[in-house]
């Protein structure tokens, strides 16, 4: 609120003028009559103050005391009786290696045999981000709002630090991705850091050059294909292991760099999708393209 | 080890409830970054370093920033700083 009256005084003379200007320019509205006041009063509750805060305190500690209750009969951690441990993570943990060819059995499992749940989840960031486009991209001819004319440009600390950090992070992410059936990471992780190595690419740099390397064209083409190409690539393993057919797909030897069958290209396919996602949103809700 | 861990629990827990009850609403969007990267550190003690990796670009990354772009939207942020660059002229 403080900052929002502060602009007019802050932004000089010119701009101060100029409202005068249209202030006396513009025609005197018709102040409308003002209106009776209402006879009826509206009924409101009246709890005392030291009354909402004995519930509150209540309601706060009955959720507490409800939680802890829970948390304490649920089986010890670690237990190997525990119901989670079936005969579905002993084959993950047993044959996972084998079967799926990944070193990293999270891979495996997220992108072998649940690779239809990730097929979804990387279709519930596309959406988001196309619902994000309908509503917040402005079109060519509407007026650009200011935000980004606040925006920090030619600031010396930022670019600095921005041109050292932002080659580690985005190496980072490209060594998380593609070791992703090899070491923790994959797809989603290194796809995240990628995107907030973008957006402080884009911080550090500016709009106009960012979006010449990663414009609005690049975006849909890389979100598109990677979601196409993931679908249609586990479609055909779908197909041929669901009718026992030979596949071209042989999970290799594992450990190395080109194994575990598809998961390698599938990591690489979320995690575009992720990273362009991350900095598509960071861009649509900031300045209203990319 | 055990040491560690009973750290970032404590020291998770009190970021959760310092940004529960400032009323700075950048303050609560810093500290709910430190709350995040304390997590990523209680995943990786818990052998999960995949999560731990997501937490940290997600939660503290991507998510704060989300929120200092909203705080700005809805002028929080005083950023009076900024302002004495006045808009560029000759940009779009």
């Amino acid at each position: 609120m403080k900052g929002a009256n502060n602009r007019w005084l802050e932004q000089g003379d010119d701009a101060l003028d100029r409202l005068i200007a249209e202030r006396i320019d513009s025609p005197v509205p018709e102040t409308p009559a003002p209106r009776p006041p209402r006879k009826r009063r509206v009924r409101t509750v009246h709890i005392p103050h030291a009354l909402y805060l004995a519930l509150a305190l209540l309601l706060c500690l009955g959720i507490i005391g409800a939680l802890m209750q829970t948390t304490a009969r649920l089986p010890s951690f670690g237990n190997p009786d525990n119901p989670t441990n079936n005969e579905v993570s002993r084959r993950y943990l047993e044959q996972g290696l084998e079967e799926t060819g990944a070193v990293n059995l999270v891979a495996g499992m997220i992108l072998d045999y649940r690779a239809f749940d990730t097929l979804g989840e990387s279709n519930v960031l596309f959406v988001a981000i196309c619902a994000v486009i309908i509503l917040l991209r402005l079109q060519q001819g509407e007026a650009r709002p200011d935000d980004t004319a606040w925006e920090p440009r030619h600031d010396l600390i930022l670019r600095t630090v921005g041109r050292l950090v932002v080659p580690l992070v985005l190496v980072f992410g490209i060594y998380v991705i593609l070791n992703g059936h090899l070491s923790p990471g994959g797809g989603f992780s290194g796809g995240a850091v990628i995107g907030a190595g973008l957006i402080l690419c884009r911080l550090a740099e500016g709009g106009e050059r960012m979006g010449k390397v990663l414009s609005f064209r690049t975006f849909r083409a890389l979100s598109t294909g990677a979601l196409s190409f993931y679908a249609l690539s586990k479609a055909y393993s779908f197909f041929t292991g669901a009718n026992r057919l030979p596949s071209v797909i042989t999970p290799g030897v594992p450990g190395r760099i080109f194994s575990a069958g598809l998961i390698p290209y599938l990591n690489i396919a979320v995690g575009l999708v992720v990273a362009c996602t991350m900095y598509a949103l960071f861009t649509l809700f900031r300045k209203g393209d990319l | 080890m055990e040491l560690v861990m009973i750290l970032m629990l404590v020291f998770t827990l009190a970021c959760a409830l310092f940004v529960a009850f400032t009323r700075n609403l950048l303050t609560a969007a810093i500290v709910f970054m430190g709350q995040s990267l304390a997590m990523s550190i209680i995943w990786m003690l818990l052998q999960s370093p995949d999560l731990a990796i997501t937490e940290a670009a997600v939660g503290a990354g991507v998510n704060s920033l989300l929120l200092f772009i909203a705080l700005r939207k809805i002028h929080a942020v005083d950023a009076t700083a900024e302002r004495e660059e006045a808009p560029h002229e000759g940009s779009k």
